[in-house]
């Protein structure tokens, strides 16, 4: 690495940093109330506040870490964490632990890592050097779109077999987002949509009564009355009855019910929107938009294609797994388990989105130096 | 540095898409914000309302546990509702007050209610507290008119377990009791309060006779009372248990069994099927499903006759001379003596360095198998265990399914002892000594086996060689009586001898009933042939002739065993009878006993007076050989 040159503190993006530790700090409050009624102790003795501490604390070492090397070196061995974080995967099947019915984490002994948290960023990097190389201009057509959808395809599968629909919408979701400004051709889109409302019905009806039942539960489970259903319903009281100023920190009194084994988790932005309102809400969610913005400006203005896709793929991650848990959490989108990005309570994905902030905040320093 | 391919502008590139981009963005944002604003603010108090005291709740509607029936479809084990005094303490805004109201109501003490919500304190918050079971109509009532002083009390209809054969039978059915902690981390779908079957084949069978939960999304209001249901799932009912038990049978098998303590097992000898498993004691299945109490339960763990045991599948004993059969049959099979071969006892053989002695003292002089058989004659089967030797005699026990558990679906069922040069060696660490196989041939010594073993083994004579697994569950039905799976008969192993060999036993055990020498005279039937072997089993080295004076603690008298199957043309039952520390013979007390249930079987009037009369042959102080036992501990008289 050559002398870090003085340059780069001036383009250090202090917003996107205090952006980001400002989510987290709401989030880690909000399990405090999320869990305080279950766990004995005040703020720091209660151990799941302590844990996710402690990965935020991992999560921002990560992050400064991130900055100081040129982002073009993880250009470089792209295929190699992307490599990594499927062989991780693989692994989950052999050695991973059970949680909440599925076989998720690998586990380290102090802290478990669930590798499909992981495997999002990696294929975020993969996808970006690939188009990147492929095509130095943006018009891709469909040919360009296979590799991209083998990149998709192996980790897609194995975390279906976990089983995890969500997080595998999410990173089909992030590959559509990143093949769309890498500068897929509309026609090829239109195609590749057309083909996709083709298929999808034809497979349904070949599907027995009972399958269809099956992927119909799995895919909105809030039809179980007694189970996600529940959740759904509960949520949004606890939401709706927030009311325009909320009911106050720990003055929420729906997470205090067991009505929801993830409440701080999948649906800690329930808890959050009782206790702090509408307006706590609007708050919230401006924080992350602004981030968004934040990320898609310095995506547009990145150095090189690489360091746009990369930038606007980790954006698109965050974006869409914020508008789907809070669709999900206000009863319009089907529950599928996907975290509050930054703010759920989940030591994977918080200190993989710190590092991937660090990612972008690298893209935005260097795009003077070269 | 010029591995980068695109360092010319990259803005103009991306800018049309990045302003879709920020489209896409910004309306999705916006429908969550509009969103959000519905929840909150256009519905809002709607959701505040719901929100205050959980207004929206999950009950779950316990799945009614599958009945239990016999052959016939008579009720075993059925369910009848029982109506439940209960509590959310979170609907009630002072506990101690509305549990002191509910106790005036009654007319009765708080005290239990206090003690019932301090037991359950860890318990999800909003669900129920049991505060008292099975109500009757009148606290019903009482309660009902007063509900509006009683905020969060409610009334709770649930299945309760009833046992109409109360004893009969209670060991092979099993009880049911509430999960325990144990359960519930080990089990899944199960919660505090759930009842699971403890024993038998409530227990065996709990997958099948558990069904599945449903539940109910509900309204209530402000003390939780149900307003409405919103949406609900179905229980789906516990499977019926179609059992091959005769409850007919298995009462006339009680009946006989009188007051007396030990086992009977009647099996069909041509498939295994349980018809009839008596044990005693017994226990009443009933005291378990109210709730068994502190006092009760210890009282009947440190009972000595340990009632909660079945004898008939755990409880192990020598066989005594029921042992014989087995011992016929290997030496047949083994060539060590031909029918013919007849040998003379005198009373008593010398061994080593004392005398083994045969149950009669006089001896009884030349005799063949099948005289031996018939008249049990010890010196006999002391030499035929000579020539065969202890690994030969335990290779032919297991044939017969002795020494190993027989697979009945019951848990703890034991395996008994079948003793061989190995297992010496390897329990005690000692060399096998010849004088120890002449009191395994008459099935003493280290030999120990089930009722249910014994039952099965003569089956197994009874059928021409097969080995079954027993089984008492027929099949198991939906509780609309769809068929979910049949049992068919499980055969073990074929014992692969000779058909001339147990005709010959057959033969013999015929006589042992019905000719005028044989032991098991008192079992004989009038129209129907049945053949058995009777056995007196020593239950403490100090035991023997002497045992009978009822001086002498129950626990030192022998057991009284008897085997039978019948007919013996084309046997169809096949019985064993033990009567623990009778005191007395196989012949005399267990043959009878056999003989009621095998009467019953063949639809004959109960013969008691009239064969006892008939076969009053039988020479009380002869029947067995407990004398030999005496010879034993006497050490070498």
């Amino acid at each position: 690495m050559r002398q870090f040159d003085r340059r780069l503190a001036y383009h250090f993006d202090w917003l996107l940093l205090a952006l980001t530790l400002t989510i987290v700090g709401i989030g880690v409050t909000t399990i405090y109330s999320a869990t305080a009624a279950h766990e004995k102790g005040s703020f720091v003795g209660n151990p799941l506040v302590v844990r996710q501490l402690a990965f935020s604390a991992a999560g921002f070492v990560g992050l400064v870490f991130t900055v100081f090397f040129d982002y073009r070196r993880v250009e470089r061995y792209a295929y190699v964490v992307y490599a990594l974080g499927v062989v991780l995967l693989t692994l989950v099947p052999f050695i991973g632990s059970v949680g909440g019915g599925a076989r998720r984490w690998i586990n380290l002994g102090l802290f478990s890592v669930q590798p499909s948290e992981l495997i999002k960023i990696c294929l975020v990097i993969a996808l970006a050097r690939y188009f990147h190389r492929a095509r130095a201009t943006g018009d891709c057509g469909l040919v360009d779109v296979l590799p991209a959808f083998v990149l998709l395809g192996v980790p897609a599968a194995l975390i279906l077999a976990q089983p995890d629909l969500g997080t595998v919408g999410v990173l089909a979701i992030a590959c559509v987002s990143v093949l769309f400004f890498a500068g897929l051709r509309m026609r090829v889109f239109v195609l590749l949509g057309a083909v996709g409302g083709a298929v999808v019905p034809l497979l349904w009806g070949h599907l027995k009564p009972y399958q269809q039942q099956r992927v119909l539960t799995f895919l909105s489970p809030e039809m179980d009355p007694l189970g996600a259903g529940y959740h759904v319903i509960q949520s949004k009281i606890a939401i709706g009855s927030g009311l325009f100023w909320g009911k106050g920190f720990l003055q929420g009194t729906q997470n205090k019910l067991n009505f929801l084994p993830e409440q701080h988790t999948d649906f800690i932005f329930s808890v959050f929107a009782e206790e702090w309102g509408y307006v706590g809400s609007l708050v919230l969610l401006a924080l992350y938009a602004a981030f968004i913005i934040r990320g898609l400006q310095i995506a547009s203005r990145a150095k090189d294609r690489f360091g746009a896709l990369l930038v606007f793929g980790i954006v698109s991650i965050v974006f869409w797994q914020a508008v789907i848990n809070v669709g999900m959490t206000t009863g319009v989108l089907p529950v599928v388990g996907i975290p509050l990005p930054f703010f759920s309570y989940g030591g994977s994905s918080l200190t993989v989105l710190m590092v991937a902030t660090g990612l972008i905040i690298n893209v935005n320093m260097r795009r003077f130096l070269f | 540095m010029n591995v980068l391919g695109a360092r010319r502008e990259v803005p103009s590139e991306f800018r049309r898409r990045l302003s879709i981009a920020l489209g896409v963005v910004g309306v999705l944002f916006g429908l969550t914000v509009v969103r959000l604003w519905h929840l909150q603010i256009s519905e809002g108090d709607h959701y505040g309302f719901l929100s205050e005291n959980n207004r929206i709740r999950l009950k779950r509607v316990r799945a009614t546990r599958g009945t239990i029936v016999d052959r016939r479809g008579q009720v075993l084990v059925d369910n009848r509702p029982s109506f439940d005094l209960v509590l959310v303490p979170e609907d009630t805004n002072n506990v101690p007050r509305t549990l002191a109201a509910v106790a005036r109501v009654l007319g009765t003490d708080a005290g239990s209610f206090e003690a019932a919500v301090t037991a359950a304190r860890n318990r999800p918050a909003f669900e129920e507290v049991v505060l008292f079971r099975d109500l009757d109509w009148e606290s019903i009532a009482k309660i009902e008119t007063h509900q509006f002083e009683l905020p969060g009390v409610s009334v709770q209809v649930g299945p309760r377990r009833t046992y109409p054969l109360g004893h009969a039978a209670a060991h092979l059915l099993g009880y049911v009791g509430e999960v325990n902690q144990q359960e519930l981390s080990a089990r899944k779908g199960y919660h505090m309060g759930d009842l699971i079957g403890k024993a038998g084949a409530e227990r065996y069978w709990e997958s099948e006779l558990r069904g599945l939960d449903g539940g109910q999304q509900v309204e209530v209001d402000a003390v939780g009372r149900k307003l409405r249901v919103l949406s609900e799932v179905d229980e789906v009912p516990g499977n019926t248990l179609v059992l091959s038990l005769d409850r007919d049978l298995q009462l006339v098998a009680e009946d006989a069994m009188g007051d007396r303590d030990g086992a009977i097992v009647a099996l069909d000898a041509r498939n295994g099927e349980v018809l009839a498993m008596v044990s005693r004691p017994a226990f009443d299945p009933n005291v378990f499903a109210r709730g068994i109490k502190g006092a009760e339960w210890n009282a009947m763990v440190q009972d000595r006759k340990h009632p909660l045991n079945s004898k008939a599948v755990q409880g192990t004993y020598p066989p005594g001379s029921t042992f014989k059969v087995i011992m016929a049959a290997a030496a047949l099979e083994e060539g060590v003596i031909t029918p013919f071969t007849s040998i003379f006892c005198g009373g008593g053989i010398w061994f080593g360095n004392r005398t083994f002695r045969c149950w009669r003292k006089g001896g009884h002089g030349s005799v063949n198998l099948h005289e031996a058989l018939v008249r049990s004659c010890d010196v006999f089967f002391y030499q035929v265990g000579q020539r065969l030797g202890v690994d030969a005699i335990a290779e032919y026990s297991h044939r017969f399914g002795l020494g190993a558990p027989s697979g009945i679906t019951l848990e703890n069922e034991s395996g008994g002892i079948i003793p061989s040069s190995a297992w010496k060696r390897q329990r005690f660490g000692e060399p096998w000594y010849p004088g120890e196989t002449l009191s395994v041939a008459i099935g003493q010594g280290y030999v120990t086996s089930t009722p249910l073993q014994l039952a099965n083994m003569i089956a197994a004579v009874a059928n021409g060689g097969t080995v079954y697994r027993p089984q008492f569950v027929k099949r198991v039905e939906t509780a609309d009586g769809s068929l979910v799976f049949e049992q068919g008969p499980e055969r073990t192993r074929e014992l692969g001898f000779k058909q001339s060999t147990l005709l010959q036993i057959r033969q013999a055990l015929s006589d042992v009933v019905n000719s005028d020498r044989g032991t098991g005279s008192n079992s004989r039937l009038t129209t129907i042939e049945v053949g058995g072997k009777t056995g007196t089993a020593q239950a403490s080295k100090a035991g023997g002739e002497r045992s009978k004076q009822h001086g002498w603690s129950r626990e030192k008298r022998d057991h009284a065993w008897f085997v039978a199957f019948a007919p013996v043309s084309a046997p169809e039952i096949a019985i064993a009878v033990l009567a623990e520390h009778a005191g007395e013979h196989g012949g005399t007390v267990a043959a009878p006993i056999a003989r009621k249930v095998l009467a019953r079987y063949f639809g004959l009037p109960d013969e008691d007076e009239a064969v006892m009369r008939e076969a009053a042959v039988v020479p009380v102080d002869e029947d067995d050989m407990p004398l030999m036992v005496a010879a034993l501990t006497g050490g070498g008289r």
